[in-house]
């Protein structure tokens, strides 16, 4: 067992919002963890939360947060007790960046898209405004967006180009990891594999580390080293990429899986009857149950994280 | 309805929203009570005036329960009329023709300070018969509490007369014999005459000139010449204070105009802010669904409309045509509509327009006219309703200003009409202050529980407000 | 399974026999949109459907494949009869619909459902869904409330939202988004149309919800023998849902064959791109690039000369399909390809 360096490790990370209508469990005692260079795809459906654990990771948290706990450890030290400006200097965009969610729509209009990659090496690198555009065309280049697009601006560009820029915006100042919060979901067949092409190479090239959040299991293998299944807030499973995709063992990852239709198998896909739990009060016990063909009467009662070995953990009770 | 209860319910949470709500009750509640107790046409005859309406009222007083502010009691106007009962009658038949009616009216004084007037008003009732009945008689007596007693005068009662003690110069000669000694007056007060309004009520003991505190009596005989001849009478001490909200310069009590002003600015403000709003909708839902030349010109008159000034535009046609306030409204409403409510509105449909469920009517056969009400219409009006209650004062205010600016409709009693008669009496100059204060408040009043009502209702159905 | 018996049926019956009758030819249909420079004056055409001719069977379910921009939504628009075309016929069992009136429009509106994409923006989210489906009834003339209720009973019991009762009085963002896209189904099919458009009808829910509702969509379709055109930039849902795919490129089809035929011989370059491009979820995607060609499809103004995909196409060949439009081969029984490649 080769003693693999880790990057991150996430223990009992907690992220409950305050509503008119009461708590949102939105993260629930998550734990996991990322070597360096490695890859991690986060696959749940819409209203799991994983959008949420991207941002607890990176407390970018609303107004409206209840409860925020747990331990986020970075290269060894914990990020949580750091104040809000010395984790925006040492953390953010130094450490951690993200690619948020439609982040091509998230592109200030107004600013021409080589400034605005340009901007956060000027802010958290120092550099001057020469050498942080020589940077930016860098990345350029990295991501495979010609020079000259650089003085444009945002809607001259097409979605894929726009993804792109934010990709290289996010790597402009060589962070350790990259969060991506659904970066294709709303880009075309092609421009998607062109997308992940360009984040293999940068895995090859630069040695960064991913976190990929994605509802598409279709891509999700794409650039996954190994997977988690959330589900209502909770990680639910978590394995190699070689071992979870043929065999999956959590019901819920084996019904996920069994839902996507294949292109190249005969398979008729399979679908999960009712919807998920809402995170305003989560079930007692196990939050899949109510869904699961394999439930029988201990499931009422929450099930602990199982270490299957060779990376695996499955929070089932049929793995007791 | 439960989209009307849940808006409620979200309203509990913003004290100001209930507070503007009650307000609003209050005065919807005054409006109708208005309407129904002085009806429509009474409230145009009273603030007409004219004879015998008000003339038993002072002038320019302000309200009466100022008294609790001031060190010394002034003297609010006293009624007794005969003819309810606030004076004893006794009745003496002498013959079939004559008879000698005696009128007591008793009354306490404890003010301060002398009364402004003193008059009786006889309204005498002869037979219809008599083609020129013989007049009654009468003999007026005062009586103060320590028990001296004066004769007041003699005349004849022709119908409708009224005696103003203060105008008959004999009887102000005849009263210097009745100053007590020991009060002090200047020889040029002796010499023009000091009112009887003072002299009746002198205090023997003091020096200087005080009221006399305690029970007076006035009598009235009257002596009638024809059978069936009758006398009703009325005493009007005149103080110097009246009623809940003060008189005007035509002694008019200012209850009137502040209790009518209610509905009217009310009904008027509400009127103008739906109709203008339900207007600009529909035609920016019109004019935003078919597009093209029928888009064009509804711009182009907002275009031009909007450069055209409103006020001015008022202003002519109130002077050169008419001031029926109904005309007001309807030309308020017409160059309102015509405003920047069209292109915000537009400008939201426009979005609309592209939505997926339109798009599906369309397919589905919908024709235009039911895209335009069936399917824009109805998401705009959550995005209406705060716009319309924050727009109702603006309206209010916009009626009191023109009648502030001499346009208001002149027989109508509104708020706007008191502060234009105020401002234009002086009355600020004049220390009146009560006149123009009390239609402001009630303005400010209106104005902020329809903004607080409508800020709240903006934050409930503009979710993208709340986080403030 | 039954598509690929199905499959196997089509490839036996003779080429140009016409399977169960044609219900809808387009003909060399062109979609062209007036590009407009600053409200006066044309700058030119958007070409969003430049010549494109298919039939469509009675109880045929085709999918129309291809990524933004490639005119899909045009073409969809003009079947739906929202948009006019600017050249070419649509003849909908029999008759030529594009120039109708509009009182003819709408009884050709009631013999077609569309499905949209997104669930809850295809609701009106002020009606209930009473309202909702009684709306087309309403439209279409049937005045009796009763056979309203009665039709609505039906519809709500054939996309399986039971009990009806309960959701009758709810509003869409009451609902969930499968049920809503249950509602948009039932919508559409409220009219007893004969065809159904159904554009992306599942890319907005969710995994595990998506192959329900296509599977709700292929009972329907068999049950009563509708004819669907289903729109889809996800190649890997076609397999459950259609006889035969069309692949558009540009405003263009340019190719068109029956499912298995597409996946196990497709003959065009960019069919081909296509299928590289989809991935399905296998770990050793991690570790290999996928073949994609570069740039991106091209501007609908100015269309390139020729074939419009040449100038991505990794098999060009020079003075050929750069100069001249490919006409239709025909490399196989029913599967047709616009390439010089199979010349």
């Amino acid at each position: 067992m080769t003693e693999k360096k880790v990057l991150l490790n996430v223990q009992n990370l907690v992220l409950h919002f305050r509503t008119t209508r009461g708590a949102v469990q939105a993260v629930d005692g998550v734990d996991f963890e990322l070597g360096y260079n490695d890859a991690v795809v986060v696959i749940g459906e819409s209203g799991c939360g994983k959008s949420s654990l991207a941002k607890a990771i990176l407390r970018l948290l609303p107004r409206n947060v209840q409860t925020y706990k747990g331990s986020v450890n970075i290269g060894g030290s914990d990020v949580m007790k750091l104040n809000e400006e010395e984790f925006r200097q040492n953390v953010r965009w130094v450490k951690i960046s993200m690619v948020p969610q439609a982040a091509m729509n998230a592109l200030n209009p107004v600013l021409r898209v080589g400034d605005q990659v340009a901007e956060p090496s000027m802010i958290h690198s120092g550099l001057d405004k020469k050498e942080a555009m020589r940077q930016a065309i860098k990345m350029f280049d990295l991501v495979g967006v010609p020079r000259d697009f650089a003085p444009r601006y945002a809607f001259e560009l097409s979605g894929g180009m726009r993804q792109r820029v934010a990709i290289a915006m996010a790597l402009v100042t060589t962070p350790e990891l990259i969060i991506l919060d659904e970066p294709t979901s709303a880009l075309d067949v092609l421009t998607q594999a062109n997308i992940f092409n360009v984040l293999k190479r940068i895995k090859h090239e630069l040695g960064v580390s991913y976190i990929l959040i994605t509802h598409d299991i279709s891509t999700s293998s794409e650039l996954a080293d190994r997977v988690a299944v959330m589900y209502a807030g909770q990680i639910v499973e978590v394995g190699r990429a070689g071992d979870f995709f043929p065999a999956p063992l959590h019901p819920y990852s084996q019904k996920l899986m069994a839902s996507v239709p294949r292109l190249r198998a005969d398979v008729e896909p399979d679908f999960i009857v009712g919807q998920p739990p809402s995170l305003f009060n989560p079930p007692t016990g196990c939050r899949f149950a109510a869904r699961c063909p394999q439930r029988f009467d201990r499931c009422a009662e929450d099930p602990p994280t199982y270490d299957r070995g060779g990376e695996r953990k499955v929070k089932c009770w049929l793995y007791a | 309805m439960k989209g009307l209860l849940n808006t409620f319910r979200e309203l509990r949470r913003y004290p100001s929203a209930l507070l503007g709500l009650l307000v609003i009750l209050v005065l919807v509640g005054i409006a109708i009570f208005t309407v129904i107790t002085i009806p429509y046409s009474e409230a145009i005859r009273l603030w007409q005036g004219g004879a015998g309406v008000w003339e038993e009222y002072p002038r320019l007083a302000p309200p009466a329960w100022f008294n609790l502010f001031y060190s010394k009691k002034v003297p609010e106007t006293l009624f007794l009329r005969s003819a309810e009962g606030e004076a004893t009658r006794e009745v003496e038949v002498r013959s079939p023709e004559t008879s000698i009616i005696t009128l007591t009216y008793s009354f306490n004084y404890h003010y301060d300070e002398f009364p402004q007037e003193l008059i009786v008003f006889f309204k005498p009732r002869y037979p219809t018969t008599t083609a020129n009945p013989s007049l009654s008689f009468a003999a007026i007596n005062w009586r103060t509490p320590d028990g001296r007693e004066v004769s007041l005068g003699t005349l004849n009662l022709s119908p409708e007369v009224a005696v103003r003690f203060a105008q008959d110069a004999t009887l102000v000669r005849k009263l210097k014999k009745f100053i007590p000694e020991g009060v002090v007056f200047t020889d040029k007060e002796l010499q023009v005459g000091v009112a009887p309004e003072k002299v009746l009520f002198l205090d023997p003991n003091q020096a200087t000139p005080t009221p006399l505190k305690g029970d007076y009596t006035l009598t009235i005989k009257v002596t009638t010449f024809e059978p069936g001849a009758d006398v009703e009478a009325n005493f009007v001490s005149y103080g110097k204070l009246y009623g809940l909200a003060g008189t005007d310069h035509y002694r008019r009590d200012l209850t009137l105009p502040l209790l009518w002003g209610t509905p009217v600015a009310l009904s008027f403000g509400l009127l103008a802010a739906f109709g203008t709003t339900v207007a600009t909708m529909v035609l920016a839902a019109i004019s935003t669904w078919y597009g093209g030349v029928v888009d064009q010109i509804i711009q182009r008159v907002t275009q031009v409309n909007m450069v055209l000034p409103l006020l001015p535009i008022l202003i002519m046609v109130g002077t050169f045509y008419s001031r029926s306030i109904w005309l007001m409204l309807g030309l308020v409403i017409l160059l309102s509509i015509f405003g920047s409510g069209i292109m915000n509105f537009r400008a939201i449909f426009m979005q609309v327009k592209e939505s997926a469920y339109i798009e599906a009517a369309r397919s589905y056969g919908a024709s235009n006219m039911r895209v335009v009400f069936r399917y824009l219409v109805p998401r705009i009006i959550p995005m209406l309703i705060p716009g319309l209650v924050t727009g109702i004062p603006a309206y209010v205010f916009l009626e009191a200003g023109l009648a502030f600016l001499g346009l208001g409709d002149p027989s109508l009693p509104t708020w706007g009409k008191v502060i234009n008669d105020a401002q234009q009496m002086g009355a600020l100059y004049n220390g009146q202050y009560y006149w123009v204060l009390e239609p402001a408040i009630l303005l400010m009043i209106t104005g902020l529980g329809f903004a607080m009502l409508g800020f709240a209702l903006d934050r409930i159905f503009n979710p993208r407000l709340r986080g403030m | 399974m039954s598509v690929e018996t199905e499959q196997l049926q089509s490839t036996l019956a003779a080429p140009g026999e016409k399977k169960n009758g044609t219900l809808l030819s387009i003909q060399d249909l062109h979609v062209w949109y007036e590009l407009r420079r600053f409200g006066f004056g044309l700058a030119g055409y958007v070409r969003a459907v430049d010549g494109v001719t298919f039939d469509l069977g009675s109880s045929e379910a085709i999918a129309v494949v291809g990524e933004s921009g490639c005119g899909k939504s045009s073409l969809m628009k003009t079947i739906l009869g929202l948009v006019t075309p600017t050249k070419g016929n649509i003849v909908f069992d029999g008759q030529t619909i594009n120039a109708l009136g509009s009182r003819a429009m709408r009884s050709y509106r009631s013999n077609v459902g569309y499905i949209q994409q997104d669930p809850y923006g295809a609701l009106p989210p002020f009606m209930t869904v009473q309202g909702i489906l009684s709306e087309p009834l309403i439209i279409n003339g049937i005045k009796n409330k009763a056979e309203r209720a009665e039709r609505i009973q039906k519809v709500l019991e054939e996309v399986k939202m039971h009990p009806v009762g309960d959701f009758l009085p709810k509003f869409p963002h009451m609902l969930s988004g499968g049920q809503q896209q249950r509602v948009v189904i039932a919508r559409s099919m409220i009219l007893e149309p004969r065809m159904l458009v159904a554009d992306e009808p599942v890319s907005m829910l969710d995994a595990s919800v998506r192959v329900e509702i296509l599977r709700l969509l292929r009972g329907l379709q068999e049950k009563h023998h509708l004819a669907v055109i289903y729109i889809t930039h996800d190649l890997s849902t076609v397999r459950y849902f259609s006889e035969r795919i069309f692949v558009m490129y540009a405003g263009q089809v340019i190719e068109k064959a029956p499912v298995e035929a597409i996946l196990r011989r497709a003959a065009h370059p960019y069919t081909h791109a296509l299928l590289e491009a989809t991935s399905d979820p296998e770990a050793a995607n991690a570790a290999k690039f996928r073949d994609v060609p570069p740039g991106e499809p091209p501007s609908l103004v100015k269309p390139p000369e020729g074939c419009r995909f040449h100038p991505r196409c990794p098999h060009m060949i020079k003075d050929l399909c750069d100069v001249e439009r490919p006409p239709e081969f025909e490399p196989e029984p029913r599967h047709q390809v616009s390439c010089w490649l199979c010349r």
